[in-house]
């Protein structure tokens, strides 16, 4: 299996036919999943949620969660079988022979204790350590995640960290009893491009330094990419493709991978994302034969009779599928320049001098841009760089500006309740959490139909039209209608937020950080949807994300805020492959990238 | 918004490009969240307990007779009751009366009681029976009572909840909860009247079935009488506890930090103690100091049933013998023990609530 990573030595880690399955009905969440990790050798593991990918993971802690139970399998670490260990063994082993990162530092660190009790439980659970020695350890742990190591920082409660610190300080937990074997899931996810950069080179550093192996799980292709020397890709709990993270790359094998690469924006080139149509099936609905076959572009008769094998390539690679991509195929990833909308003359939206606080803080200092009549203007900056105050300032929900706000030469007023319906119904906001924004209480068609019941006087069954005409405008049918919005999917539920907006036929359109939450392909779909819409509609966008690779596929224009301030405002191709501004060039330098040859520079600039 | 701790622990790093910015808290935000709100709260407790003083007042005056016709007796001539009224001050404007009512009362002195045999003379001097020190020694009963049953019910139903928590939907968990649900469904007049039937009456007869004492008399002289009372207020309160605990520690127990927890290989104990219990606290203590509250009320019921000599058996006679001073006295009693309750409640929730103690 570790055809990739020298010959001979055994490797450190051996995972053979991982089975994890519900408890009492037996449906399987992960099948067969086999893998090697050498020593000091980082595996990417990346699937879109619900792939089984995390349920992987905490398996490799001899760990299932609730409802769900380990059927099969072995997992060997040394000389150590995790899924033999009983009780107290595989509490001793969990954190000293393998350990864990999770997703959410805010959420696996306990906000009931402090910093410096957290760091010495790490020990304390494994071994007696004298007090000095204990206080040495914790010292060494903190500068080698270049935290500081003073007494103020470890009496910190975790709410009182930034992101990346919380991060950093449950790495330096994970790596406290220098286990062989660490297990990242999705250690970035939620973090901006600056900091997320500061932890992969610090889970790179600490992997090296400790001499451990790390299995790295998520969904972030890019992040995978500058970790990972050997990456797998999963989907529907089985391994699909394993191979050396630069041949996966740049010549995907399987359909599925090549499938999330095509999704993947690159902040370099302007492509036409193809998203995967369909969703993954869900545990118990898995198909005979590939499970990718239902929406595979390349499946044939004979992918659907059994599940293909997990078979070797002529490159050295493993492919579960019976028509892998040819060579030269999977490396011509089929890109599209996205296409360029029209821009009217007239300017829709202009800001100027806007000044806003927040608890008695400026946040936003003199900002100001126009934007023109069918076009998108991306904003992007880290998170606290004041992003979603400017968009809240521009639909009235921030009240607490200063300056002036012009929707098609009118100028507006500081908060929705004071503007006029008119003023209001032309201009709609689409919030980051798809989760959080629909009335869970409603159908699908309730909540679009909502905004109608406000600006609009139609009968019952006009709003219901209208409700069902826009669910096929956002690509969903009518079959979504009468749904809770508890029962579809987090892009699903999006594209029902953008036709929420849709429905009373906006001309502006806010859009904050809408595809954050979303996996790549479903975020390809919605990006390349919102296009069709703005060329169709020529709506006018201001489109709000930290994702620079988004801005070069969706914007045209885009500002970069600092701190509040505008450093670089331009053409999304001016500024983007020519940035003018530390920042910007900062920002893009830690943007995580897919393009091997764009790695080897940057790697070759540090 | 960053690490800015009000310890000072201002901790730039990568992650947190922005810094500073305290410059336009006000004076007042600086002070310690904790203290604000101790002050905040003991102001809103004086204005509670004033309002509540005006309402036992108007109470009082409300039903039916007043002083001179409780001590006089039914049967009193109205002569005799009028001229009494006159001694007492009652012909007096009722706001009068309230504001020298109200200054004997901030000093601690709520007059005599005005039960039989207490001389009408004797009701502008502190004698023996003066209310507050005719009401010492049930004071210090019923406190033992109420105590008691708060000690045993909240450890009781704190380990119990922890564990139906750990073995969620085990034989523990599921037989805990329904007899909870039971439990909690009986009014505690009922739970005292079965426990009197079943442990001092028919089947067993372990314990007296009522606790009189001598007047003056310490129920810690005979302890066996203390056992039935508590035990009624127990089962009313326990099931409380538990299911709050349980719920607590359920969502505790789900959390990611408990999984982190795991997988740095804690043990069971300490996941559960010392991971999921302080997390849990918030709730759990919320519900300890309702259910001291609701103590202080239940004891009124429970202590009639037993014939118990404290705070709510005389509560219950001086409402029947219409003696007005003892009413106001153990009212305005309970109503301080609410306000100060309530305060140490919410204090304690602070304390183990480091995201509002530390606020960023």
């Amino acid at each position: 299996m570790s055809a990739a990573n020298g010959a001979g030595a055994r490797p450190a880690v051996e995972v053979r036919d991982l089975c994890v399955s519900m408890i009492g009905s037996g449906v399987p969440i992960v099948s067969g999943v086999s893998f090697d990790v050498a020593e000091r050798e980082t595996l990417g593991l990346v699937g879109e949620s619900g792939s089984g990918k995390s349920t992987v993971a905490v398996a490799l802690l001899g760990f299932a969660r609730p409802g769900l139970e380990i059927t099969g399998g072995s997992v060997r670490i040394g000389e150590v079988e995790v899924l033999d260990l009983k009780d107290e063994a595989l509490r001793e082993a969990r954190g000293e022979l393998v350990s864990y990162v999770p997703q959410d530092p805010a959420a696996g660190l306990n906000p009931a204790h402090r910093i410096g009790t957290q760091l010495r439980e790490a020990f304390q659970v494994h071994e007696k350590l004298g007090k000095n020695e204990l206080r040495g350890r914790i010292e060494e742990l903190l500068k080698a995640v270049n935290l500081p190591t003073d007494k103020q920082f470890l009496r910190c409660y975790p709410h009182q960290l930034s992101g990346g610190q919380q991060q950093r300080v449950v790495i330096a937990i994970a790596f406290a009893c220098r286990p062989r074997l660490i297990v990242l899931d999705e250690p970035t996810t939620g973090l901006d491009v600056t900091t997320q950069r500061y932890i992969l080179e610090t889970i790179n550093d600490m992997a090296a330094n400790f001499g451990a192996s790390a299995v790295y799980v998520s969904h972030d292709l890019p992040a995978v990419a500058e970790v990972a020397a050997r990456t797998a890709v999963m989907y529907a709990g089985r391994i699909v493709e394993v191979a050396t993270t630069e041949q996966l790359f740049s010549q995907p094998r399987h359909p599925y991978s090549a499938g999330l690469l095509n999704a993947a924006p690159s902040a370099h080139q302007a492509n036409r994302l193809v998203g995967i149509e369909g969703r993954p099936p869900r545990p118990g609905h898995w198909p005979q034969g590939c499970s990718y076959a239902p929406r595979c572009p390349h499946a044939r008769a004979d992918c659907r009779q059994a599940v293909p094998p997990l078979a070797p390539t002529e490159s050295g690679s493993l492919v579960r599928c019976l028509h892998p991509m040819a060579v030269s195929d999977g490396g011509v990833l089929r890109l599209v320049p996205s296409p360029k909308p029209e821009v009217k003359g007239g300017e829709a939206l202009e800001i100027e001098r806007l000044v806003a606080d927040y608890g008695g803080r400026q946040i936003l200092h003199e900002v100001g841009f126009a934007v023109k009549e069918g076009e998108c203007t991306a904003v992007v900056g880290e998170s606290g760089s004041g992003k979603t105050t400017l968009a809240r300032c521009l639909v009235g929900l921030h009240t607490r500006w200063d300056g002036e706000i012009r929707l098609d030469g009118e100028s507006l007023r500081q908060g929705a309740r004071e503007r006029s319906r008119e003023q209001l119904r032309r201009m709609q906001y689409i919030f980051q959490n798809p989760f959080g924004s629909l009335n869970p209480t409603m159908t699908v068609a309730e909540n679009i139909e909502e905004p109608l019941r406000h600006f609009e006087s139609l009968s019952r069954n006009e709003r219901r039209a209208k409700a069902l005409e826009v669910l096929g405008t956002v690509h969903l049918g009518e079959d979504f209608a009468d749904v809770l919005p508890g029962r579809i999917s987090g892009g699903e539920r999006q594209r029902v937020a953008v036709g929420r907006a849709l429905v009373v036929n906006p001309e502006v359109l806010v859009c904050d950080e809408i595809t954050s939450a979303l996996d790549v392909s479903v975020q390809a779909l919605l990006v390349e949807q919102l296009r069709d819409l703005q060329m169709q509609r020529g709506l006018t966008m201001v489109f709000i994300t930290h994702n620079l690779a988004v801005v070069r596929s969706i914007a045209q224009n885009v500002i970069v805020l600092q701190t509040g301030t505008i450093v670089e405002a331009g053409s999304v191709e001016g500024v983007l492959s020519a940035p003018k501004h530390p920042y910007t060039r900062q920002l893009l330098e830690d943007l995580p990238t897919l393009d091997p040859a764009e790695q080897a520079t940057a790697g070759g600039a540090k | 918004m960053h690490a800015e701790a009000d310890s000072g622990a201002v901790v730039p790093g990568p992650g947190s490009p922005e810094a500073g910015g305290q410059q336009g808290l006000s004076h007042w935000m600086r002070v310690h969240p904790v203290t604000s709100m101790i002050v905040r709260r003991i102001l809103l407790g004086v204005v509670t307990i004033v309002m509540i003083a005006i309402i036992v007042y108007a109470a009082t005056l409300v039903i039916p007779g007043n002083a001179a016709t409780a001590i006089l007796g039914r049967n009193a001539q109205p002569a005799k009751v009028v001229q009494l009224e006159k001694e007492l001050g009652l012909n007096e404007p009722v706001l009068t009366r309230f504001v020298n009512w109200a200054e004997n009362a901030i000093q601690l002195n709520f007059g005599n009681s005005l039960g039989e045999g207490v001389a009408v003379t004797q009701r502008e001097k502190a004698t023996e029976n003066s209310v507050t020190s005719l009401a010492r020694d049930r004071l210090a009963n019923s406190a033992i009572l109420v105590a008691a049953a708060a000690l045993i019910s909240t450890l009781l139903g704190l380990l119990t909840g922890v564990y139906a928590a750990y073995r969620r939907d085990g034989f523990f968990d599921t037989v805990g909860s329904v007899v909870s649900l039971v439990a909690s469904a009986l009014p505690e007049f009922v739970v005292a009247i079965f426990c009197v039937l079943l442990f001092a009456t028919s089947l067993f007869t372990w314990f007296p079935a009522i606790s009189v004492l001598e007047p003056g008399q310490s129920i810690l002289s005979e302890p066996e009488k203390l056992v039935l009372p508590v035990l009624a207020l127990v089962i009313v309160v326990t099931p409380y506890m538990f299911r709050m605990t349980r719920g607590a520690m359920i969502e505790a127990l789900d959390s990611d930090y408990v999984e982190f927890a795991r997988m740095k290989g804690a043990s069971t104990a300490r996941i559960a103690f010392r991971h999921a219990l302080p997390n849990a606290l918030p709730p759990i203590i919320q519900v300890v100091g309702l259910n001291l509250l609701f103590l202080a009320g239940g004891i009124v019921l429970v202590e009639a049933i037993f014939n118990f000599p404290g705070i709510g058996s005389m509560l219950v006679a001086a409402i029947n013998g219409r003696d007005v001073n003892e009413i106001q006295f153990i009212v305005i009693l309970l109503a301080v023990f609410y306000v100060l309750l309530n305060i140490i409640t919410d204090v304690c929730v602070l304390l183990v609530t480091p995201r509002r103690r530390y606020p960023r």
